[in-house]
């Protein structure tokens, strides 16, 4: 109940004051010929959140990524960025945020400090404040002792460091984070998490999308989960995992025939279930299921993701 | 938190945009020039000297002039072409495709429009340094300074803008490299022979004198020798308002495709 209140109130503060939204999408389409990669999505991020859009891939993510900066045009709906409507208005919008893509798009015959030097000018850091902009930057994403190292010389957390740092150098207001960890080891994966976690601690609003359920869990304030272009759930992850999937999953092993049976079994008194490899996952028992022999866990947003969307996340 | 950027009204043609464009051209290029400087100068003055001892050893004068003069004038257009067109189509080709450079610039506060005018802006500075080399070189056989010359770098700019927009072009429909030999081999090469350089087009059957004429390596080899041996006002001013339109031309044409390539 407390966690209604909560959202109760936001809502209504968000109807008082339309400017309390940082991106604000009603409705948007987006065909690439026979494919409809985004159909009819609606999302809100709330200044100084961080807000995630979570799905597997081909789900429309990154196409809604850059339909904020205006490299994708949207065919229907409106999209409002920073209070900028879109397209029209995309290169204000674009001053004030900062873009870290999926791909690695730095110039690699460049130094570190070259590209920042490229995207300061870039971003109208004036004149005299280019120095210390780069500075900071250096500074944020750790990256001080190789500001003269050349690009194709940094290991592949760098390299995403530094592109968070690129788009940090104007100082902007709102960040987009397309996949901001993907195809990095753990350890690495975590000091971003810990960069990203401290940038929304300082008030900047971020949109990141992953297909990581453990990265949107801990880092995001709400989610959108995203399937064929759609946004099939919205909300804050303990809701969302509350909502769908039930406070305990129980977890049954076995062989193939006797998942079957116990699925069988679930269907019959009305708990929803999701195969994980081995074993059979069992939502929203409350309790109930103790007889089936299987052992408790705590619900994620990967069950949510596989109720909603019939999907496994990969 | 402190804003590093002043919220003011953004325009169309913003100079911090091409000059940031420019800035990103520059520091590349100071790791590169060797080798683009390389193959821009050495190519046409390899063809300088090939035609210039092989063929001038045929013929002493033509048009009017020692052959080292006809063609050490007449090289600069070819110079033009190789340090214009060429890198344009390959360097534009390489840095939206595999680099994603530009996915990356577009997400700044940069405009498609101010990012290809940019790339040619630099493209022709370059060319018009690169113009001049094959023509000094020739100097050192026999072709005499004038001070008309110095206006070589000028003509060899404004030619290079428009060779840099029609090969950003060229770059923007291109749907893999391996498509720039139909263009290299079906449009620029008979260009590059069919502008006056190495013979005149007086000699060519009429329907290859009219294709010359609508080349804008022609145009561009004319009025540098002019510039070299003497204007002649009404044919210059003709020669100028077909380089000046074939650069409109192809930097907005090079604008449009690009919009395409680039915006989805």
């Amino acid at each position: 109940m407390l966690l209604e209140n909560d959202v109760n109130e936001r809502d209504e503060e968000t109807m008082n004051e339309p400017q309390a939204s940082a991106i604000r999408l009603r409705g948007i389409v987006k065909r690439f010929g026979p494919l409809t990669a985004v159909d009819g999505l609606d999302l809100d991020l709330p200044f100084g959140t961080c807000v995630g859009l979570l799905g597997p891939n081909g789900a429309g993510k990154s196409t809604t990524m850059k339909a904020l900066t205006a490299q994708v045009i949207a065919d229907e709906g409106e999209i409002e960025v920073l209070g900028y409507r879109l397209p029209d208005d995309s290169k204000q919008a674009r001053a004030e945020m900062g873009v870290v893509p999926q791909l690695d798009n730095l110039d690699v015959s460049l130094t570190t400090e070259q590209n920042l030097l490229v995207f300061a000018h870039l971003y109208r850091v004036p004149a005299g404040k280019r120095k210390a902009a780069i500075q900071r930057a250096l500074d944020i994403a750790n990256l001080n002792e190789r500001r003269a190292s050349k690009v194709d010389e940094l290991s592949g957390g760098m390299r995403r460091r530094l592109l968070i740092a690129r788009a940090l150098l104007h100082e902007p207001r709102l960040l987009l984070l397309d996949e901001p960890t993907v195809g990095l080891d753990p350890q690495v994966r975590q000091e971003l998490w810990a960069l990203i976690d401290r940038l929304r601690s300082e008030g900047v609003s971020i949109l990141m999308s992953t297909h990581y359920i453990e990265e949107a869990e801990r880092l995001c304030d709400e989610v959108t989960i995203m399937s064929h272009g759609k946004a099939v759930a919205v909300g804050p992850p303990r809701e969302l995992i509350a909502e769908h999937a039930g406070p305990e999953a129980i977890e049954v092993y076995g062989s193939p025939a006797r998942l079957t049976e116990v699925e069988g079994i679930a269907r019959e008194r009305g708990w929803r279930t999701r195969r994980t490899g081995t074993s059979v996952s069992i939502l929203q028992a409350n309790g109930d299921a103790a007889d089936l022999d299987g052992e408790s866990r705590i619900t994620n947003l990967e069950d949510v993701f596989v109720l909603l969307t019939g999907e496994e996340i990969t | 938190m402190g804003r590093a950027v002043a919220a003011r009204r953004l325009g169309r043609f913003e100079r911090p945009a091409l000059q940031g464009v420019m800035v990103r051209e520059i520091v590349n290029f100071s790791s590169f020039w060797r080798s683009s400087t390389f193959s821009s100068t050495v190519d046409p003055t390899i063809y300088l000297l090939a035609f210039g001892f092989g063929f001038g050893s045929l013929v002493s004068e033509v048009a009017g002039l020692d052959y080292i003069e006809f063609v050490g004038t007449g090289i600069v257009a070819t110079t033009v072409l190789f340090s214009g067109a060429f890198p344009a189509m390959y360097s534009t080709f390489v840095k939206y495709q595999f680099q994603h450079t530009y996915d990356a610039i577009l997400a700044a506060p940069v405009d498609t429009e101010e990012l290809v005018t940019a790339e040619a802006l630099w493209i022709a500075a370059r060319t018009g340094v690169y113009g001049c080399v094959p023509m000094i070189v020739a100097m050192a056989f026999g072709l005499d300074p004038s001070w008309g010359m110095l206006l070589v770098p000028a003509i060899a700019a404004l030619a290079g803008f428009g060779w840099a927009g029609f090969g950003i072009f060229i770059a923007a429909k291109a749907k893999s490299i391996e498509s720039f030999s139909y263009w290299q081999s079906g449009l620029l090469t008979p260009m590059f022979l069919v502008a006056g350089t190495f013979f005149p087009l007086d000699e060519l059957p009429t329907w290859a004198q009219v294709l010359g004429h609508v080349n804008p390596l022609y145009h561009c080899v004319e009025l540098v020798r002019h510039a070299a041996f003497g204007f002649e006002l009404w044919a210059d001013i003709g020669h100028v308002t077909f380089l000046v339109a074939f650069a409109l031309v192809s930097w907005r044409l090079a604008i449009r495709y690009m919009e395409r390539r680039l915006i989805l």
